[in-house]
This record gives structure tokens, sequence and C-alpha cells, in this order.
């Protein structure tokens, strides 16, 4: 086991953003074209995390125009540039396929606004 | 040829340079030891014996530890590799480094055990319809007919015990092979059960 992480360690991405499920992100991903690089950028709502450790994906749901398109990225992958963190979801479940029925405003998820008061750590 | 004896500790990922993921297996390939040697004067044919993993000494029968000669410790697993490319002498010790510019591989090792299984999962039959009055589902068929043949078959393939096998995978891909920590990443799976031993040897039909 000790021997598969040490496989492992130096797979990770470095300074791994901070995201959850339910949020609308932006992926950079860099793309290969022959000899050239280009970064793509893709934007939408991430609606699974799956596996652990290096295996670690995420995918991410966009509605563009009017198809749904899901993406998986591999979380450690060298070829993401950067996730950019655009707006907090509201959420109450950890994988939210249930988007996938739904059609038009229905298929928001809502912003979570943090009030001041309850960020304060409270004492017993 | 040249193998090895390995042990299987797992599978996981790697990302290559382009960031694609490749599957695949670890191999701990501890320091092997020449046990010893078949010679054609003696044996007929030549061969180099080679052992891995030191056996603790009160588990070692008089037997047993008799055919491991002087400067030698007994080892838990011995195998004999044919044809050895390499000179070799007894009580010499094999590293990994002999796989440095080997790129594809065959890996031996014992299947993982499935119990009494049927034909279908033992054999891949198609099996018998499910419904309609069908009485014929999961069984195998042609054992015997009526008076011809009158008896069935030999070798007609039937349920019984699955897997446990000594099984070679051939042309697998060596990914990474690093000297220092004694591991071989080797692409796609390897048979058998986590902890068990292998045999890696370079590939017999890809250079």
């Amino acid at each position: 086991m000790d021997l598969i992480k040490a496989v492992e360690a130096g797979q990770h991405r470095e300074g791994v953003e901070q995201f959850s499920i339910g949020d609308l992100v932006k992926v950079h991903f860099t793309i290969v074209e022959g000899k050239t690089e280009r970064i793509q950028v893709y934007e939408g709502t991430v609606i699974a995390r799956n596996n652990s450790g290096v295996a670690e994906t995420f995918t991410v749901r966009k509605n563009s125009y009017g198809v749904g398109v899901e993406r998986v990225f591999p979380l450690h992958s060298p070829r993401i540039a950067q996730i950019e963190l655009v707006r907090k979801g509201r959420v109450r479940r950890s994988k939210l396929y249930y988007l996938r029925d739904r059609i038009g405003k229905s298929a928001k998820v809502r912003e979570l606004i943090k009030k001041k008061t309850q960020a304060a750590p409270t004492e017993k | 040829m040249i193998g090895l004896i390995g042990k299987k500790v797992g599978m996981t990922q790697v990302f290559d340079e382009k960031g694609k993921v490749t599957p695949v297996t670890v191999v701990h390939v501890q320091p092997n030891v020449v046990v010893g040697h078949r010679t054609p004067e003696k044996d007929g044919y030549s061969a180099v014996i080679l052992g891995a993993d030191d056996a603790k000494a009160s588990r070692v029968t008089k037997p047993y530890g008799g055919q491991f000669k002087e400067g030698v410790t007994p080892k838990k697993c011995l195998i004999e590799m044919r044809n050895f490319e390499k000179e070799t002498q007894l009580g010499e010790t094999l590293h990994l480094e002999l796989f440095q510019d080997v790129s594809f591989i065959d890996v031996t090792g014992t299947s993982k055990g499935k119990g009494t299984q049927g034909v279908m999962k033992r054999w891949g039959f198609g099996g018998g319809r499910a419904t309609h009055g069908s009485k014929f589902h999961r069984e195998n068929g042609s054992t015997g007919q009526s008076t011809t043949p009158g008896k069935t078959i030999k070798g007609l393939k039937m349920s019984g015990r699955m897997g446990f096998d000594r099984v070679t995978v051939q042309n697998l891909k060596v990914i990474k092979v690093d000297v220092e920590k004694n591991i071989l990443l080797v692409k796609g799976a390897v048979p058998g059960r986590k902890d068990t031993y292998l045999i890696v040897s370079k590939a017999v039909k890809k250079g």
C-alpha cells in the first residue's frame, strides 16, 4: 500500500483549487493541436466528484444552445491550467444528477449566500 | 530469456507528459538471488534457479533448506528461468536494472480463485431461454444425446472449479522501471491477488 502511495506521490497537481458540488466553475483546459497549445475555458456547474486520491474526477454540466453537455475532468490532470470559482451553489446533496431531468429555470442551482452572523464563531 | 520474481502490490494510475491517464499495476521486484543452476550435462537443460523473499529460519524444514548452498539463505519463492541470457554466479543478486531497456514483458501468476462455477460463467456458454416454457436455462447440453453417440464425448466443457490457474499475460507495456524503489509499473492488469508472487520476464513475442 505504501508503494502505491509512493507511485502516486508525484502525480498530484500543485495548488488544487477548493470547490464543491453545485459551484459554477470555469475550467481552463490545455488543448494540444499538433505543436501548438491553447487554453480552452469550459464553464458549468459541478454536479459530481468521484473517486479519491490521484484518480479523483469531477463532472461539469452546462447547457450549450439548449443541449445539455457534461464533461468529466481528472482533478489532477496536468492539462488543467486553472479551475476558477465563479459562484458558490446552495445544494443539499453530493450528486446533482437530478439536474439532467430538469428544463429551464428549474435546472438552476441557487447561489449560496453566507450571512455574516453565521460565519462568526459561536461560543458555547 | 530474462526474468525475475516479483510481488503484486496493486493498481493505480499515472499521467504521462501529455496528460493522458494510464492504468498501471505496481509490481514490487525485490533483489533476486541466484540459488543454483541447471546444466545440460547434469540435467539435460540449462536454467538459473532464482529465489526471493527470505524465509524465517524456524519455518524452513531440513529437506527444503538442504537445497540452498552455503552463503545463500533459504528463500520462500523459487523459480527456474530457462536459457538465462545473463551470465550468473551462485549467490549473485539480480536487481531490476535487468529490465531497464525492456519495453514489453510477460507476466505469469496465479489467477483469482472463483470457486465452483457453472458453464455460463466458466466457459462463456450462451445459456437457454429464461421464459416461454423453456426448460433449459443455464446448463450445458450435448451430454450423450440418444443412442448415437450414447456417451459424453471426452473433453466437454462442464461446470467446476474456476480460477486459481497459472496464467500468463503476454506483451504488457512497461511504463516505468524504478530501480531505487524496486518498483515496476506495468500497463494494465496482471493475474492474481495482491501480495502474490509473479514471474516477470522479457516478452517472448515482442522486443
